[in-house]
């Protein structure tokens, strides 16, 4: 089957396999392998991106639902000259990943956070972060990462 | 002293990462983001059953499906004499027997003696359809009884997992004086006992494995990409020990990782028949694991059974202790699996105590299990749970304060050869117990329990110090222990004609920093930007041969050949610099980045140095030849010993069984540290695994059947952001005695400190209810029923016993 959609600005065209989930269409027919798969039970966030504004994790999703859909991916948030979108300097400033696996899907769901929360609690930031796991940073600067990011996306 | 300031680069500075640009924007090249063209998707069929018979494997229909290049079997891989999955290893029984090696080969043969035992490869075209044809495949399995409690399998009449051992045993290994700890347990003034279990846990990487196989026929070698954490163990053990080829016919490269934490040490089954089938196919094979997969095939941790025993005089002082543990091993020896519940955990039941006699006896035990192997640590975070519980259970029964019973036991004096074999170089256990307490706030927290009282909460506050063995060495003793590996590492450093450098090290960053840690040295070293650095690991076609990381040994071991090699760039760089000033090389000196005639204002900057030696044309081309280019291996006198105090606060609701983690502090003893922001972040995950470990994480097998239960994220607890609290991070530091850096390692310290720290606290907290012991993880069930039973033995029985 046909599936069309934007993806990060670009239109993206393809014939696909049915079963192709969102992710397999974004790494292997786009190449764009920034958005990685850590789990098979949509339990991980990996694999998070943005589809019309709201976080949606792409191992879980069939790429046929997203028929004219706009998908934002790690690769579609920086700036034109490479200059870092505002949550990912405060991932790399607070020291917010180690290994950087799922940190692609991490950032992802924390502009997510920062978009419908801004001034969101330690507190609700560990809530609202219980759909990715991080097994190499105790999610500790995590929390700090998200926090300072969303200050500096909405300008503080 | 100045702090270093954010923008510094030096020794001691929190430069921020150098890696994180590509990790922040998607860059990054993890195994499955290689792409070969012609390549093809591998997908294992593994067995449902944890033991059975394979009678037959009909493979027709799955060959003439859609998009299948192959099917493979056990039978094809006998055929093509491929050998065995080798352990890395050899234990010697306490009878002076070599402990039982049975065959592991890649493709089951005969027998699958675990769940997600691999049966049959399958290639295709695609991954679905490769997936797909596996259902195609019928196995006519004769299904076996099983065992997977590691206890139950030394049972008389248990289910026989491999021939060459009748009993289950790979061996009974033992150390200490048995007769010496006996005699004192017959005189002492209180004996201790306690029996625990250290859970099973999965590693979890949230990168699953994953390898790409290329054959290249035009000069019949390999490349083999694949997420481990030690490229050249990787390529040494499948070329000389499995497919019996010449080590320069591989080139394995470990591109970025996602993540280890032990279970990419090791030399996988995968791996072996993905290198054979991508020569068999002449195409690229590549295969990733699901998590599923993840689940059934990636080495577990822990698994331990134990009886401890401590003999204690009447002030508290510790005159022995006893220990036995029953170690599962899997149903096949993993790499390092045996080193692991014996060298590595044994060496190190001294803690920071002064107790003169220990012996501990270990059995190491085959199941019909998923391979156990290091996790996290390795063996240290199981002793350091063995003493702390003992120690802590000490301190209740004889009523004495658990940080008084500590300090009256810490070793004081250096060096101290433990009786367990370790010869300690240095530490300073007050410093770090004064520094956790004190972080902590102890003295507060009668106030707090009070408080927590009011509101009908249960609060409690756990203690643990511990001690561990980094950077594995010196390899002759590790030889003579059983290893077949080497415990150096090595570090070249090639000086470009502009001045700029690169750096090849042996070990391998799979999260840890590296290209910033050892740029840091580097730069700081020759003078030179740290943007002028550039660290290259991981690829067995650049590197000299290395051993990889695990054990906390990279900048111990591997930052010290690095050093080394620095010195010899050094000694170089005079030798070009004397000619170049016409002085002697002896009058030259090297610093801030200019060698310089002692006591005199003539330098030359080292970048000029570097063109000199590239650029030979003012040069002693008949005594110095050109090039700066410099290697160094590294092997080390001594194990490192990182040490440390963790404190837990909990809060149990006593209504739920539900416990909190109100605060974890962490003061340790790193020796000296290069990147203080990437060694914190070190600890928090390590606290993170060890919190896991002791309140959510436990890998549960069915006993009757020994099928996984805790196959997935929905029925394995990892800890999430909200499981977990802020923690309290501080350092005290004993410079290392043996290495020129002083480093001693961090990346383990958290998980091997917090779990009995955090067991500590939850029976702290209970115990006002009568509450003695617990088992990890301490659920909200297992809490809740432990709080039932107390409260029923407290209360006379309604119902009299029949």
């Amino acid at each position: 089957m046909k599936v069309s959609m934007t993806v990060n600005g670009i239109p993206a065209n393809a014939e696909i396999d049915p079963r192709t989930l969102l992710v397999q269409f974004l790494r292997e027919n786009l190449s764009l392998t920034g958005t990685h798969v850590g789990c098979d039970t949509s339990q991980c966030g990996a694999c998070t991106v943005i589809v019309n504004g709201n976080a949606v994790k792409s191992c879980s999703a069939l790429a046929a639902q997203f028929q004219d859909a706009q998908v934002t991916t790690i690769e579609g948030i920086a700036g034109p000259g490479g200059e870092l979108h505002p949550m990912q300097a405060a991932f790399k400033e607070c020291h917010g990943l180690q290994c950087g696996f799922c940190t692609t899907g991490m950032i992802m769901c924390a502009i997510d956070i920062a978009k419908h929360h801004p001034n969101a609690s330690e507190r609700e930031i560990r809530e609202q972060l219980k759909g990715n796991m991080c097994r190499c940073t105790g999610y500790h600067n995590i929390v700090k990462a998200v926090q300072a990011g969303a200050a500096n996306m909405s300008g503080g | 002293m100045n702090a270093p300031s954010e923008h510094e680069t030096g020794i001691g500075a929190s430069v921020r990462r150098k890696e994180d640009y590509r990790f922040v924007t998607g860059s990054g090249k993890y195994t499955d983001d290689v792409q070969i063209p012609g390549q093809t998707y591998a997908y294992f069929l593994r067995s449902p059953h944890a033991h059975a018979t394979i009678r037959s494997i009909d493979t027709s229909a799955a060959r003439s499906a859609p998009g299948v290049i192959a099917v493979l079997t056990g039978d094809d891989l006998a055929a093509d004499k491929v050998g065995g999955v080798p352990c890395g290893w050899l234990i010697t029984d306490v009878n002076g027997q070599p402990m039982k090696e049975p065959p592991h080969p890649a493709l089951a043969q005969g027998k699958v003696r675990h769940v997600g035992d691999q049966v049959a490869l399958i290639v295709a075209a695609t991954y679905l359809q490769a997936k797909d044809a596996a259902e195609l495949i019928e196995v006519d399995y004769d299904a076996l009884p099983a065992v997977a409690d590691a206890r139950d399998a030394l049972k008389s009449g248990a289910p026989v997992v491999h021939d060459i051992a009748h009993d289950n045993k790979c061996y009974t290994w033992a150390l200490g004086d048995k007769a010496a700890v006996d005699a004192t347990f017959a005189r002492a003034h209180h004996v201790t006992r306690i029996e625990l279990i250290n859970n099973r846990l999965v590693p979890n990487a949230i990168e699953p494995r994953a390898a790409l196989a290329q054959y290249n026929r035009g000069d019949d070698s390999y490349t083999l990409y694949v997420a481990n954490q030690n490229p050249h163990v990787e390529r040494l053990l499948l070329t000389a020990f499995v497919l019996g080829l010449p080590e320069h016919k591989m080139r394995v490269i470990a591109p970025d990782v996602g993540g280890g934490f032990g279970s990419k040490i090791f030399l996988y089954a995968e791996d072996v028949v993905l290198a054979w089938a991508s020569k068999k196919l002449n195409r690229p094979v590549k295969w990733t694991a699901e998590r599923s997969e993840s689940f059934l095939t990636d080495a577990h941790g822990r698994d331990h059974a134990t009886v401890a025993e401590m003999a204690v005089g009447a002030d508290g002082k510790f005159l022995a202790m006893r220990v036995h543990t029953v170690a599962n091993l899997g149903a096949y020896l993993s790499t390092f699996s045996t080193s692991v519940p014996t060298i590595l955990y044994a060496t190190l039941l001294a803690g920071q105590y002064s107790t003169p006699h220990i012996y501990a006896e270990i059995d190491g035990v085959f199941t019909n299990t998923t391979p156990v192997d290091a996790y996290r640590g390795a063996g240290r975070p199981e002793a350091a749970y063995v003493v702390e519980r003992l120690v802590s259970t000490v301190a209740r029964e004889m009523n004495i304060d658990d940080v008084e019973l500590r300090r009256r036991n810490f070793i004081t004096s250096f060096p101290y050869q433990t009786p367990v074999a370790l010869q300690y170089d240095i530490g300073d256990f007050n410093a770090c117990l004064d520094g956790a307490v004190e972080l902590a706030d102890v003295a507060g927290f009668p106030a707090r329990r009070e408080e927590a009282k009011r509101r009908g909460k249960l609060r409690g506050l756990g203690f643990s110090t511990y001690i561990e063995a980094c950077g594995l060495a010196p390899s002759n003793i590790a030889g003579a222990l059983g290893a077949r590996a080497g415990l150096y590492e090595v570090g070249e450093i090639r000086v470009h004609p502009t001045g700029s450098v690169t750096v090849f090290t042996g070990s391998h960053s799979h999260g840890q920093g590296h290209e910033t840690t050892f740029a840091q040295i580097v730069s700081a070293r020759l003078g030179i930007p740290f943007e002028q650095v550039d660290i290259v690991h991981g690829d067995t076609g650049r590197v000299p041969f290395g051993m990889g990381t695990y054990g906390s040994r990279s900048l111990a071991v591997g930052g010290s050949a690095i050093v080394k090699a620095l010195d010899k760039i050094e000694a170089k760089g005079k030798r070009i610099a004397a000619h170049l000033l016409e002085a002697s090389a002896s009058d030259i000196e090297f610093k801030d980045g200019k060698f310089t005639i002692i006591g005199t204002d003539r330098s030359v900057p080292f970048a000029q140095i570097a063109l000199a030696a590239y650029v030979p044309h003012n040069y002693p081309l008949d005594k110095l030849e050109p090039g700066l280019n410099e290697t160094a291996f590294y092997d080390p006198t001594n194990f490192t010993f990182p040490a440390g105090a963790h404190i837990c606060e909990v809060e149990v609701d006593p209504e739920t069984g539900a416990v909190e983690v109100a605060a974890m502090t962490a003061v340790d003893d790193f020796g000296n540290i290069i990147n203080p922001m990437i060694v914190e972040g070190q600890v928090h995950g390590g606290l993170a695994q060890g919190i896991g470990q002791a309140l959510l994480e436990n890998c549960v097998y069915d006993k009757s059947t020994a099928q996984l239960l805790s196959g997935s994220y929905m029925d394995y607890a990892m800890p999430r952001a909200e499981d977990l609290p802020n923690f309290k991070v501080g350092s005290r530091v004993t410079p290392c005695t043996h290495n020129p850096l002083g480093a001693k390692g961090c990346g383990e310290a958290g998980a091997i400190g917090s779990p009995p720290a955090v067991i500590n606290a939850v029976i702290n907290a209970l115990s006002p209810l009568g509450v003695t012991h617990l088992d990890m993880p301490a659920s909200p069930e297992r809490v809740w029923n432990a709080i039932q039973s107390a409260r029923q033995s407290a209360q006379p029985s309604a119902n009299p016993a029949p």
